[in-house]
C-alpha cells in the first residue's frame, strides 16, 4: 500500500532530475565533500606535498596550541578583524541606506556611485592603492596636515595597521547598502502611519518597526560577512604582508605560508580546521540567537 | 514662508551629506587616476590632487610588464581564465537549479539541505586537498583548477539564486509544454532558459567579477609568469622594482580596475537587481 502511494507520488519524469543534478553531485562529492574529509584527515598527519602522509595524532594541534608563537596572535588578529569589519560595514550600510530611503531626486545615480567601491572585492589593485594612500608621507596624512591634525604612521604602527586594513573592507559597504535599501522599500508604510497615530517618534519607530522588519537581511548579511571576514587574506597579504610585528598576520596568511610556501600540508590543514571551527561556532551562535531577534513574516518557511 | 525656507535648507543639507559621503567613497579611485600621472616627488611632496601634467609615460612603461611579458599578455590570460569559468558556471548552475526547482524526486530535501550547507563551506578548509588533487591530475599551473569547479557547479550561491528565480516562473508553462509532448530538456532550453535571461546575466556578471578580482586561488594554482592573470602581474610589478615608481603602479592598477567600472556602468541595472533580489554580495 505504502509502495503504491509512493509510486503515485513521484512521476516517471521526476527521476530525470538526477540527470540535471549530475554536475553538482559530482562536484559536491569530488571537490567539496572529499576535500573536506581529507583535510580533516591531513590535519592528523605530517603530510608534505612530496612525501607520504604519516599519522601523527594530535601533534599538529598540540604544536599549534602550545608551541607555535604565531598562532594565538593570528587568532586574535583574525577575530579583531572580524569584530571591526562586520559591524562596521553593517552599520555604515544600514545608516546610509536609512538616510537614502526617502524621496530624493537622482537616487539611482547616488546608489550606483556608492556601490562602486564594492566592485573591487579582494582586488590587488585596490590593496596597492591603499598601501600608497596610507604611507607615512602619503595623501591621507597630507589631508590630515591640511586640517592641522598630526600625521599618523598608519601601516608602520602595530596599533593602527589592522584598523587601516579594516577600513578597506568597510569602504566596500555598498553591496550591503543596496540590499538594505531594497529591504527598507518593502517595509509596509501603514506600520509607520499606525505608529505615528499612536504618537511614536521617528527614533522609536526606527527601532521598533524598521529594524525588526529588516532583521532577516541583517541576519543574512551578518552570516555571510562573518564567514568572509574570518577567511580574509588578500588585503592583509598585499598591504602589510602580516606586519608590522605580525600585527596583521591573519589566519589566512598563516595558512597560506604554512601550506603553500613551506608546503606543510598537514600542519596547514590543522589551521584550516581551526578557521572552520571558528566559522562553525559563530554561525551556530548566530542561528541559535536568530529565533530571538530575526522576524519572519511567514513564520520562517523557506 | 518660514516653513518653506526650512524645507529648502533641509533639502540642501540632505544633498550636502550625500555629496560628502560620495566624495569620501570615490576619493580613492579618483586619487588613483590622478596618481597615475605623478612622479614620486609629486606624490609624496605635494598636497595638490591634480598632477603637474597629463602624460601617458607611466601607462606605456607599466604596460611593458616584466621581461617579455606585457600587460597585453596578462589581459589575455585573465580573459582566458575568467570567460570560460563564467560561462561554465552559469550553464552548470542553471541545469542544477532546474533539477532542484522543477522536480520532486527521492532525497530532494536532504540534497537541498546539503546545498544550503555548502553555502557556508569555507574555501580555506578545502583548498589544501584540492591542491593535492589538482597536483595529482597535473593541473597545477593551468586554468583547469578554475574551469573544473565551474563545470561541476561548485558555486552553491548561484544555484540557490537561480532556484529562487525559477520558483517565480509559473509551473503551468512547463506543464503545458509537457502536454504538448516536449521533453524535460527541451522544455528547459526552449521555455525556461529564455525567461531566466536576466538572472543568468546577473550570475554571470558576478562570477566574472569575482574571478577577475580573485587573488588567492591564482596565487595558489598558477606559478609561471606566462600564465599570470592581472592580479598576480600587479603584485609582481610591485615586488620586482627595487624603487617603486608609484605613478607606474597606479597606472597599471587603474588599467586593472577600469574594465570593472566600465562593465558596471554598462550593466548596472543587473548588478543592483541581482543583489536586491537574491542577496548576492559584490
Amino acid at each position: 500500500m505504502a509502495n503504491k502511494v509512493k509510486s503515485h507520488y513521484y512521476k516517471k519524469r521526476d527521476f530525470q532530475a538526477y540527470f540535471y543534478l549530475l554536475p553538482w553531485l559530482l562536484g559536491f562529492s569530488i571537490l567539496q565533500l572529499y576535500p573536506f574529509i581529507s583535510s580533516f584527515y591531513y590535519s592528523f598527519t605530517d603530510y608534505k606535498i612530496a612525501s607520504q602522509a604519516n599519522w601523527v595524532g594530535l601533534q599538529n594541534y598540540i604544536k599549534l596550541f602550545s608551541q607555535d608563537t604565531e598562532f594565538w596572535n593570528s587568532v586574535k588578529v583574525t577575530l579583531l578583524y572580524t569584530i571591526y569589519t562586520v559591524p562596521g560595514k553593517l552599520i555604515m550600510a544600514l545608516g546610509v541606506a536609512v538616510f537614502l530611503n526617502r524621496d530624493i531626486k537622482g537616487i539611482n545615480l547616488i546608489r550606483t556611485l556608492y556601490y562602486i567601491p564594492s566592485l573591487f572585492g579582494g582586488s590587488v589593485a585596490v590593496a596597492i592603492l591603499w598601501k600608497l594612500m596610507f604611507m607615512d608621507n602619503g595623501v591621507i596624512n597630507a589631508i590630515l596636515g591640511l586640517v592641522n591634525l598630526p600625521a599618523v604612521q598608519w601601516l608602520g604602527n602595530t596599533k593602527t595597521a589592522l584598523p587601516t586594513i579594516c577600513a578597506l573592507e568597510i569602504w566596500q559597504f555598498g553591496s550591503s547598502m543596496v540590499m538594505f535599501l531594497a529591504a527598507l522599500k518593502n517595509v509596509p508604510r501603514d506600520l509607520y502611519e499606525a505608529a505615528a497615530i499612536d504618537g511614536a517618534g521617528k527614533i522609536s519607530s526606527f527601532f521598533r518597526i524598521t529594524i525588526p522588519q529588516i532583521t532577516p537581511i541583517i541576519f543574512f548579511n551578518m552570516i555571510m560577512q562573518t564567514i568572509q571576514a574570518l577567511q580574509n587574506f588578500t588585503s592583509a597579504f598585499v598591504i602589510t604582508d602580516g606586519g608590522p610585528l605580525k600585527s596583521t598576520n591573519v589566519l589566512g596568511i598563516k595558512l597560506y605560508k604554512e601550506g603553500f610556501s613551506y608546503f606543510k600540508m598537514g600542519y596547514a590543514s590543522s589551521i584550516s580546521w581551526v578557521v572552520f571551527v571558528m566559522i562553525l561556532i559563530v554561525t551556530i551562535v548566530l542561528f541559535c540567537s536568530s529565533s530571538a531577534w530575526v522576524y519572519y513574516e511567514d513564520g520562517g518557511e523557506m | 514662508m518660514n516653513r518653506k525656507t526650512n524645507k529648502i535648507s533641509k533639502l540642501i543639507l540632505q544633498y550636502l551629506v550625500i555629496f560628502i559621503i560620495g566624495i569620501v567613497l570615490l576619493f580613492p579611485i579618483i586619487y588613483m587616476f590622478f596618481a597615475s600621472f605623478k612622479t614620486n616627488e609629486e606624490l609624496f611632496g605635494s598636497v595638490s590632487l591634480l598632477p603637474a601634467s597629463f602624460h601617458l609615460q607611466y601607462y606605456v612603461d607599466g604596460w611593458k610588464g616584466h621581461g617579455s611579458m606585457t600587460y597585453t599578455k596578462f589581459f589575455i590570460n585573465t580573459f582566458i581564465l575568467a570567460a570560460p569559468t563564467t560561462v561554465l558556471t552559469v550553464a552548470s548552475c542553471a541545469l542544477v537549479a532546474f533539477g532542484f526547482a522543477r522536480f520532486k524526486f527521492p532525497g530532494k530535501r536532504i540534497l537541498f539541505m546539503v546545498l544550503i550547507a555548502t553555502l557556508m563551506l569555507p574555501n580555506s578548509v578545502i583548498v589544501i586537498p584540492r591542491y593535492v588533487l589538482y597536483n595529482n591530475f597535473g593541473w597545477i599551473n593551468s586554468y583547469m583548477p578554475f574551469y573544473v569547479p565551474a563545470l561541476l557547479a561548485c558555486y552553491p550561491f548561484f544555484i540557490f539564486m537561480l532556484i529562487q528565480f525559477l520558483r517565480s516562473i509559473p509551473r503551468d508553462l512547463d506543464e503545458s509544454a509537457y502536454i504538448d509532448g516536449c521533453g524535460t530538456f527541451r522544455t528547459f532550453i526552449q521555455i525556461l532558459l529564455p525567461l531566466m535571461k536576466s538572472a543568468l546575466f546577473s550570475a554571470g556578471l558576478f562570477q566574472f567579477l569575482w574571478t577577475y578580482n580573485d587573488y588567492f586561488n591564482s596565487l595558489v594554482f598558477i606559478n609561471s609568469v606566462s600564465k599570470y592573470p592581472i592580479s598576480l602581474a600587479l603584485r609582481m610589478s610591485m615586488d620586482s622594482d627595487s624603487v617603486i615608481i608609484w605613478g607606474k603602479m597606479m597606472a597599471m592598477a587603474f588599467v586593472a580596475v577600469a574594465p570593472v567600472i566600465i562593465i558596471f556602468f554598462l550593466a548596472q541595472k543587473h548588478f543592483v537587481e541581482g543583489i536586491a533580489t537574491s542577496g548576492l554580495k559584490g
